[in-house]
C-alpha cells in the first residue's frame, strides 16, 4: 500500500508542477496578478509531494520491501542501514527521484528568497522551471517509475552494487545533482527576462548568487566524484576523461564562463546576450550529461542501464526545452542593448576572454565526448578519444587562463594600461619561471608540462596573494589587520588561488608519482621515493556482507615505521562481485598507497601495485577552495542589501500604510 | 578463465538491474624489464591503448584476460625491438583505431584535433572585433563601480558603528 | 533576425539528430578492420589431434565460417544448437577455433554437446586470436575462398543474425 502512495504522491506533483508552468506564465503575459501569485503555492505543493516520493522511496528501503522491484535490486537483507539509504539513488529510477526533489528544493528556495523581485518577472522563473520539473516526473513516471511492485515479493534482494557502497557515494550525487540542477535557475531567469521582453542586466544581478551556489556544489560534487573513483577503484587515478566525468565537467566549464560573464553584465551591462546564451548552455549541458549518462549512447565506465525508450525521451525534452529556449532567444536577442563603453585592455576583456577559453573548453570536451558517435554516423569506422586527446587540448586551452588569470583583479574596469600591468608582474613572473625551472634542474627528467604546470602553479597564487596584500595597502578600513573586502571579492580571490592549489597537486601527481607492480612475498620489501613497504603477510577477515583477502603492509622512512597499510580484495556474498579495496595513508604533501592482487603461484608471492602520490591532495584541496570561494561570493551582503532595498521600495510603492516590509531582517543601512 | 560476451538473456537480466557497471577489478600485473626506461615506456605505451573487453579502462588497468595477453604482446614486441608505432600499427590493424585512446591524425579526426582550436580562434577574431567597435563607442559618465561599491560599503560601516556608539 | 543568433539553435539541432542517431545501437560493438582483407595466417595444431596441423592455405579454395569458442564461455552454449544446425545444413562448412582453452575440457565439451565442426583448430595461447582481433567469444567469422574475409559478427549467432550478416553475401559466387 505504501508504495503505491508515493506513486500516487508522483502523480499529484505531476499536477501541481503543470500548474506551476502554465498559470502563472500566463498570468504574467496577460498581467493578471491573481494568476501570477499561484506560482509560489503550486511550486511549495509540487515540493510537499515529491518530498513524500522520496520519502516513501527511503521507507521501502529501510523497511526492506522487496516487493518493489526497485528495492529488490538495489538492496538486500544484508545490507547496513546507510547504504540502505544511499541505495534510494543507487541506480537509474531513484537518482532520478532524487533529480527531481533537488529540483522542487531549488524551486522552493527561489519562492522563497524573490520577495524583492517584481511578481511578472517571478512568476515567470517559477513557471520556467515548473516546466522542467514536469518533463522530469514524466520521464519518471512513464518510463522509469521506482515504485512497480513485483508479486509476490521477493525474500531477498539482489543488493547494491558493492562500488557504491561507500560513505562517498552516498553524498557524491546529490552533492553533483544539487549542482546540475542549480543552472536551472539561471536558466529559468534567463528564459523569464527572454519571455519578458526586457533584457536588462537587473536579471542577471539577481541570478549571479544562485550561479554561484550552483556551480560550487557543481565543484564539490565532480570532487567528491574523483576522490572516490581514486580510492575505491584501486587505480591510483583520479580522473580518466570518461564520457560520465565529461558530462558533469561540460556544465562546470559552461558555469565558470558564465560566472565570469555575469560579472561583466552586471557590472558594466555588457555582453547581456552573451550571458543570456551561456545560461541557457550550462543547463543545457546538464540536460545533455543526464541524457549521455543514462541513454546508452556512449560506452562508460558506470553509465545507467541503456534504454532506448530513456534515451528518446531526454532527447524529446532537451529538444523541446532547450530548442525552445535558443529560439525565444534568437528572437528576442536583438532586441538587447549593446551595454558600456570599455577599451580593449580592461577588466571586461579579461573576463571575456576568460569566457573565450572556459567556452572553447566545453566545446572540446563535448567534441571530444561525441567525436566516436560522430565518427559512426559518417561511416569513418569506430575510433576512441580518451585521456591523450583530452589532456592535451585542455592543457593548450588553459594555459592562456592560467598566465591571464592573475591579472584579472588587477585590471581596472572600462580602461587600464598594459604597460602598467606587466611591469607590475614582472618580479613575480620571474619568480614563478624559476619555481618551474628549478625542480627541473634538481629532478633532470621534469617534462615541459611539469615545468609550465609548476611555474603556472606558483604564477596564481603568488599573484593573488599579491593582490591581497596590495589591496591591504590601500584599503582604508581593516578587519583583523585584513583588508575590508566585500565577500564577493573574497570568494574570488579564494576560488583563484584554489586554482593554483589544484595545479600544484595535478603537476605533481601527473610528473612526480610513483605507480609500480611488484611481486612480493610476505618479509620482503619495496622502497618508493625513500618510503619502505614491506609486505607482512595476507589475513582472511569477514566484513558484513562480504569476505576479503587483506594484506598487510608497513611502511616506514629512515627506519622508523609510519604507517601500516590493508589494502583488501573483497568477494561480496550476494552478488559474487570482486572488488580491489585500496589501502591509503594520505598526507598533505604525498599519499601512499598501495593495492591487493593475486596470489602469483605456490610460494606465497602477490601481486601487489604500490603507488607514491605526491601532493594528490592539493587537487581536491583547491577543488574545495574553489567552493568554499563560490559560497563566499554568493553569500555577498549587496545583494541581500539591495534585496532589502527592493523589498522596501515595493513595500512603499504599494503600500497605503501597510507596514514596511514585513519580515525585512536584512541588514539595512538606517 | 576467460571473459564471454554475456549471453542476451543474462545481459538482459543485469540490465534491468540498473547500473552495469564493468568489473573493476584491478590487474595487477609484475613482469620483467631490461631497464627503468622499458618499464616507463612500457607503462605510457599500454596507458593509452584501451581494453576492448573492459572498455572503459585501458590495458594497464584491465583484469581482463585478454588485457594480459596484449599487455605481453606488447612487451614481447619492445624487446624484439619495435617501436611505439609499429606496436600501435600492429593493435590498430587487428583491434581497429578503437583500441588508441589517442585517435590518429587523419582527414576523418581533423574535426577531433583542429575543430576546437578552430572554434576558439573564430571566437577570438568575433571578441576582437566586438572589442574595436565597443572601444569607438561614446563614453559614458560613470563612476569606477568599484570604487562607488567600497564607498557605499564604507558608509554603511560607518553608519553601523555610530549606531553601537549611540 | 539576425542570422548569427540562429547559429546556437542551428548548432543544438545538428547535436539532436547526431544523438538521435546513436540510440539504440550497442556502444561497445567494435567493428572490425579485417573485413574485405586477406585472413591472418595461422598455422595451428587441430584440437582432436595435436600433431596434426590446419593452415589458412589449406583452406583456400573453401568459403567457411570459422566460429571462436571456448568451453569456459557461456554465451558459446548458447549458439550451439543453431551452429549445429548449420553445419548440418552442408552449404557452409564450419570450422571452430578454440580458443584460450585447455583441450581435455574442451574435447570434454564436445563430447557432451555435439561436435559440429569440421575442424578445431587449437589456440590456446590466444595469439591467433589476436591476429584476428578477437575480444570476446564467440565470435564468427565468414572467410570466402580467395581467403578474404567477408564478415564478421561477436555474440552468440542466431538464424535472424546470420540472415542480416551472412546470408547477403553468400549470394555472390565464391571465386575459385
Amino acid at each position: 500500500m505504501i508504495p503505491e502512495l508515493g506513486q500516487f504522491a508522483l502523480i499529484l506533483a505531476l499536477a501541481m508542477a503543470v500548474i506551476q508552468g502554465t498559470l502563472p506564465i500566463f498570468g504574467a503575459q496577460m498581467g493578471k496578478t491573481t494568476w501570477m501569485n499561484v506560482a509560489r503555492p503550486a511550486a511549495f505543493g509540487q515540493a510537499t509531494f515529491v518530498t513524500i516520493a522520496l520519502a516513501v522511496l527511503t521507507y521501502a528501503f529501510v523497511t526492506q520491501d522487496f516487493s518493489v522491484v526497485y528495492v529488490a535490486q538495489n538492496s538486500n537483507l544484508l545490507l547496513p542501514i546507510p547504504y540502505r539509504v544511499s541505495a534510494v539513488w543507487g541506480a537509474h529510477e531513484g537518482s532520478l527521484l532524487l533529480w527531481v526533489w533537488i529540483l522542487a528544493v531549488w524551486t522552493v528556495a527561489v519562492a522563497l528568497f524573490s520577495r524583492s523581485q517584481p511578481d511578472g518577472f517571478i512568476a515567470r522563473v517559477i513557471g520556467v522551471m515548473g516546466w522542467i520539473s514536469v518533463g522530469f516526473l514524466l520521464f519518471t513516471l512513464l518510463t522509469s517509475n521506482p515504485f512497480l511492485r513485483h508479486v509476490p515479493a521477493l525474500p531477498d534482494g539482489n543488493d547494491l552494487n558493492p562500488l557504491l557502497q561507500d560513505p562517498g557515494l552516498i553524498i557524491h550525487p546529490p552533492m553533483l545533482y544539487t549542482g546540475y540542477v542549480g543552472f536551472s535557475v539561471a536558466f529559468a531567469f534567463a528564459i523569464a527576462a527572454l519571455l519578458e521582453g526586457r533584457v536588462d542586466s537587473r536579471w542577471v544581478r539577481w541570478s549571479r548568487p544562485w550561479t554561484n551556489v550552483a556551480w560550487a556544489f557543481l565543484t564539490i560534487g565532480i570532487a567528491l566524484g574523483s576522490w572516490w573513483a581514486y580510492y575505491e577503484l584501486g587505480w591510483g587515478g583520479w580522473w580518466f576523461w570518461d564520457p560520465v566525468e565529461n558530462a558533469s565537467f561540460m556544465p562546470w566549464l559552461a558555469g565558470t564562463a558564465l560566472i565570469h560573464s555575469q560579472a561583466v553584465t552586471d557590472k558594466r551591462g555588457a555582453f547581456k546576450s552573451w550571458t543570456i546564451l551561456l545560461a541557457i548552455s550550462a543547463f543545457s549541458l546538464s540536460l545533455l550529461g543526464t541524457f549521455l549518462v543514462r541513454s546508452g549512447v556512449l560506452t562508460s565506465v558506470h553509465a545507467f542501464a541503456s534504454d532506448p525508450e530513456r534515451g528518446m525521451f531526454i532527447l524529446g525534452f532537451l529538444f523541446v526545452l532547450c530548442g525552445g529556449a535558443l529560439l525565444l532567444y534568437a528572437i528576442r536577442a536583438p532586441g538587447i542593448a549593446t551595454g558600456g563603453q570599455f577599451s580593449t585592455v580592461s577588466r571586461e576583456t579579461a573576463l571575456l576572454t576568460n569566457n573565450l577559453f572556459m567556452a572553447g573548453s566545453a566545446a572540446m570536451v563535448l567534441v571530444g565526448t561525441l567525436y566516436p558517435l560522430i565518427a559512426e554516423a559518417a561511416g569513418w569506422g569506430k575510433i576512441s578519444v580518451g585521456p591523450p586527446y583530452f589532456g592535451l587540448m585542455f592543457f593548450i586551452l588553459m594555459a592562456p587562463i592560467i598566465l591571464l588569470m592573475p591579472y584579472g583583479p588587477f585590471t581596472r574596469w572600462r580602461s587600464d594600461n598594459a604597460g602598467r600591468l606587466v611591469r607590475d608582474s614582472l618580479p613575480l613572473l620571474a619568480v614563478s619561471v624559476v619555481a618551474g625551472v628549478a625542480p627541473w634542474i634538481v629532478w633532470q627528467d621534469l617534462s615541459i608540462r611539469g615545468v609550465l604546470g609548476l611555474a603556472g602553479g606558483i604564477w596564481v597564487m603568488a599573484m593573488t596573494i599579491k593582490y591581497l596584500l596590495h589591496v591591504n595597502r590601500s584599503a582604508k578600513s581593516r578587519w583583523l589587520g585584513m583588508p575590508r573586502l566585500s565577500r564577493a571579492a573574497l570568494g574570488m580571490l579564494l576560488a583563484h588561488l584554489g586554482v593554483g592549489v589544484f595545479l600544484i597537486g595535478v603537476t605533481m601527481v601527473e610528473t612526480r608519482g610513483i605507480e609500480k607492480d611488484v611481486a612480493m612475498k610476505p618479509g620482503e620489501s619495496f622502497e618508493a621515493n625513500g618510503y619502505d613497504f614491506q609486505f607482512l603477510g595476507v589475513n582472511r577477515v569477514d566484513g558484513p556482507n562480504y569476505q576479503a583477502d587483506q594484506g598487510v603492509f608497513s611502511v616506514s622512512r629512515g627506519g622508523d615505521v609510519i604507517a601500516e597499510l590493508r589494502p583488501e580484495k573483497r568477494g561480496y556474498s550476494r552478488g559474487g562481485q570482486i572488488m580491489t579495496e585500496a589501502a591509503i595513508d594520505p598526507g598533505l604533501t604525498r599519499d601512499l598507497y598501495v593495492s591487493l592482487g593475486e596470489p602469483l603461484d605456490e610460494t606465497g608471492s602477490w601481486a601487489v601495485r604500490v603507488y607514491f602520490k605526491p601532493f594528490i591532495r592539493w587537487i581536491w584541496l583547491g577543488a574545495l577552495m574553489m567552493m568554499a570561494g563560490g559560497m563566499l561570493a554568493a553569500s555577498d551582503q549587496r545583494y541581500f542589501r539591495e534585496a532589502a532595498a527592493a523589498r522596501k521600495a515595493r513595500a512603499a510603492a504599494q503600500g497605503d500604510g501597510e507596514p514596511a516590509a514585513q519580515g525585512d531582517e536584512a541588514p539595512a543601512a538606517a | 578463465m576467460p571473459e564471454s560476451r554475456l549471453s542476451t538473456p543474462l545481459r538482459a537480466v543485469l540490465l534491468a538491474a540498473g547500473l552495469l557497471l564493468s568489473s573493476q577489478v584491478l590487474a595487477i600485473d609484475p613482469q620483467d624489464f631490461e631497464s627503468p626506461a622499458q618499464e616507463a615506456r612500457y607503462w605510457a605505451l599500454i596507458e593509452e591503448l584501451r581494453c576492448l573487453v573492459c572498455q572503459n579502462q585501458n590495458l594497464a588497468d584491465s583484469d581482463a584476460t585478454l588485457a594480459k595477453d596484449l599487455r605481453d604482446q606488447v612487451l614481447e614486441m619492445m624487446v624484439a625491438g619495435q617501436s611505439n608505432e609499429q606496436i600501435k600499427s600492429f593493435l590498430a590493424d587487428r583491434y581497429g583505431d578503437f583500441v588508441l585512446y589517442r585517435p590518429p591524425v587523419k582527414p576523418a579526426t581533423w574535426g577531433l584535433w583542429f575543430g576546437p582550436l578552430v572554434l576558439v580562434l573564430i571566437g577570438g577574431i568575433a571578441l576582437t572585433f566586438n572589442l574595436r567597435r565597443r572601444r569607438a563607442l561614446p563614453a559614458q559618465v560613470l563612476a569606477d563601480p568599484d570604487q562607488e561599491e567600497l564607498d557605499r560599503e564604507l558608509a554603511q560601516l560607518e553608519a553601523e558603528r555610530e549606531g553601537k556608539e549611540q | 533576425m539576425k542570422l548569427t543568433l540562429l547559429l546556437p539553435l542551428l548548432a543544438f539541432v545538428a547535436l539532436g539528430v547526431l544523438l538521435k542517431s546513436g540510440i539504440g545501437k550497442d556502444p561497445t560493438l567494435v567493428p572490425s578492420p579485417l573485413i574485405a582483407k586477406p585472413a591472418p595466417a595461422f598455422d595451428l595444431p587441430l584440437l582432436a589431434d595435436q600433431e596434426q596441423r590446419l593452415t589458412r592455405d589449406d583452406l583456400l579454395g573453401t568459403r567457411y565460417l570459422l566460429n571462436v569458442w571456448g568451453s569456459w564461455c557461456p554465451a558459446c552454449q548458447v549458439e550451439h544448437p543453431y551452429i549445429t544446425e548449420l553445419a548440418e545444413g552442408g552449404e557452409l562448412p564450419v570450422y571452430g577455433l578454440n580458443w584460450k582453452d585447455e583441450a581435455g575440457e574442451a574435447k570434454r565439451w564436445l563430447d557432451y554437446f555435439g561436435n559440429p565442426y569440421r575442424a578445431n583448430l587449437y589456440d590456446p595461447s590466444g595469439r591467433t586470436g589476436i591476429d584476428f582481433g578477437v575480444y570476446g567469444a564467440p565470435e564468427t567469422f565468414l572467410i570466402d575462398a580467395d581467403g578474404t574475409v567477408l564478415a564478421k559478427h561477436v555474440g552468440p549467432l542466431d538464424a535472424q543474425i546470420f540472415a542480416e550478416t551472412f546470408a547477403p553475401l553468400l549470394t555472390a559466387e565464391p571465386e575459385s
